[in-house]
């Protein structure tokens, strides 16, 4: 079974569209997992049946108990996250260390586990999809990654499918290492702007610091020719194949509005999706 | 004067509205806490670089010879960053959080505490817009110390802050102690989406907020009516012009060529000022 990650550096290069274009080509030979555990929206194009639900446990978290606490004011000292105020925890700021457990000397404080999100298994018209949500404000956002992505290689090997589909999340941070450790093919999304270049260089070098393969897709390529090859050249020189170039095209928006993938609908960029899901294949 | 601006959906527009915004009204300090991919300080080629320096964090340091491999601290590790071997101990740093607590268990004082840097943070001026920024270490997983610091290194009277998108820790941290949060979104499923789910957030966090509509005339109007119903003010629509995303393509503020623009930016600061009062 393969692992292909759909990711990006900078944020609306097109990740969710594509994945969801893919996992219609795919057809029932992919679980499709959603690691963009804080920004979901895959939901909105597959429109998931859920089939089982499973709580998220993120941090456990502090929590003083006002009966024992003598007000002394050792564990808001011992913080290094500045969590602790007026006797109070903010379970914003609280990371789970614990420190503030051992320095209290009158055992006021305890760790608690909560649920913070769920994740789903689901039926969609493409084959089973692996989704979650984290409650918002919630952290661990890389640990919910991880299960969403332990659950989908679990449910792919059970129903034999080829390979797990994996829609990520922008940045270079720790839900995106969560999303691409151990894949065998990243496809990272960019678009032909200053921004999209810069952070579009940032992210082959966390996909090479991972060992993971990338190819790269320009989407919108045609809003800034001169940009795109730019990327071309940088792409030459780290010797990444740029795999597929998409055309700006008002369908897109439309698609996304009626809930239909790029190669549900007429245009040119559909079959523009075609030729790299093609080369995709060919690399795996 | 905070203001953060943020979005649950990434690529809507947060870095066009922050630069453009700090550019109209000048005077301001825009702190880009998007540390992964920074992108606020390209909008401004004319800026003079003032200073660049390391953001480091704490790590034990491990003294072998006090150490009897009694296994106390990785047992007290929350993050599994510690592992004692009969030899020796292993410290996995980039899992490693900073809390200190190894060090407050171990019963023979064979943890000190070192530095290890993460990031940088950058310093620099356009005109009277004073560039902060700062830039992740490739590899490293944790955003949030960086943010930190970077937010720590703005005294102005104003403050623009470009946040990461999504909603998670590193946005927390960047829109916490906020007076004001701007949420950019564009008009699309998507980008309604995950505005419910950033209103969520910084209404927890008790942070008034507003929207901004970036690339107004595509999509639907799903957005709009949101916001009438949760009596949220809608603060400004930026449309979908060509020019537009070919003059942000290129990496020139649309309001510098566009210079109706400026007044509307500064409008915005007024009505953001209003909401607060």
């Amino acid at each position: 079974m393969k692992q292909l990650v759909v990711i990006s550096g900078k944020g609306g290069t097109g990740k969710t569209t594509m994945t969801a274009s893919l996992a219609t080509l795919a057809g029932r030979a992919a679980v499709v997992a959603d690691c963009d555990v804080d920004a979901p929206d895959l939901h909105l194009l597959l429109n998931p049946k859920i089939r089982e639900t499973h709580d998220f446990f993120g941090l456990k978290i502090a929590a003083i108990d006002p009966e024992r606490c003598t007000e002394c004011g050792e564990c808001e000292r011992a913080c290094r996250f500045g969590a602790i105020h007026n006797f109070k925890v903010d379970s914003r700021g609280c990371e789970g260390c614990r420190v503030c457990t051992i320095v209290c000397p009158s055992e006021a404080v305890s760790m608690v586990e909560r649920v913070s999100g769920h994740a789903f298994v689901s039926e969609t018209r493409f084959g089973t999809m692996v989704h979650a949500e984290l409650f918002p404000g919630e952290e661990a956002s890389g640990k919910l990654v991880t299960m969403v992505r332990e659950l989908a290689v679990k449910v792919a090997e059970r129903e034999k499918k080829e390979m797990v589909l994996i829609d990520g999340s922008p940045g270079i941070g720790c839900p995106v290492i969560a999303s691409i450790t151990g894949t065998d093919v990243a496809l990272v999304m960019t678009e032909p702007s200053i921004s999209g270049a810069h952070d579009l260089a940032r992210i082959l070098e966390v996909a090479e610091y991972f060992g993971v393969e990338a190819l790269v897709c320009v989407n919108k390529y045609d809003l800034n020719p001169e940009m795109t090859g730019e990327i071309d050249r940088l792409c030459r020189e780290l010797n990444v194949d740029v795999i597929g170039k998409l055309p700006f095209d008002p369908a897109v928006v439309e698609a996304m509005i009626s809930e239909k993938t790029l190669v549900e609908v007429e245009g040119p960029v559909g079959e523009a999706v075609r030729s790299v899901w093609d080369r995709i294949r060919t690399k795996l | 004067m905070i203001i953060s601006v943020a979005s649950g959906k990434g690529g809507t527009g947060k870095t066009l509205v922050t630069t453009n915004l700090a550019a109209s009204i000048g005077d301001v300090d825009l702190v880009d806490c998007d540390v992964e991919e920074p992108n606020s300080y390209l909008f401004f080629p004319d800026r003079e670089e003032e200073a660049s320096f390391d953001c480091t964090v704490i790590i034990p340091q491990i003294n072998e010879d006090k150490c009897t491999r009694c296994g106390k601290c990785s047992e007290f590790c929350a993050y599994n960053a510690l592992a004692v071997f009969p030899q020796s101990v292993l410290l996995f740093k980039e899992l490693c959080h900073g809390c200190g607590g190894c060090a407050l268990v171990c019963p023979e004082g064979a943890i000190s505490e070192g530095t290890r840097p993460i990031g940088k943070i950058f310093r620099a001026r356009s005109g009277d817009v004073r560039l902060l920024w700062g830039e992740l270490n490739v590899g490293e997983p944790m955003a949030t110390p960086l943010i930190r610091s970077v937010k720590a290194e703005a005294k102005g009277d104003l403050v623009l802050i470009d946040s990461p998108p999504g909603t998670a820790c590193p946005v927390i941290e960047t829109v916490r102690g906020s007076d004001f949060c701007l949420l950019v979104t564009e008009p699309t499923p998507f980008g309604l989406y995950d505005l419910s789910i950033a209103v969520q957030v910084v209404r927890e966090m008790d942070i008034p907020c507003g929207v901004v509509v970036n690339r107004s005339g595509v999509g639907d109007q799903g957005v709009q009516k949101y916001c009438k119903k949760e009596n949220i003010p809608l603060l400004l629509e930026i449309p979908m012009k060509r020019e537009i995303a070919e003059l942000y393509s290129r990496g020139v503020l649309f309001s510098g060529k566009m210079t109706e623009w400026q007044e509307r930016f500064a409008d915005l600061l007024a009505r953001i000022e209003e909401e607060i009062r």
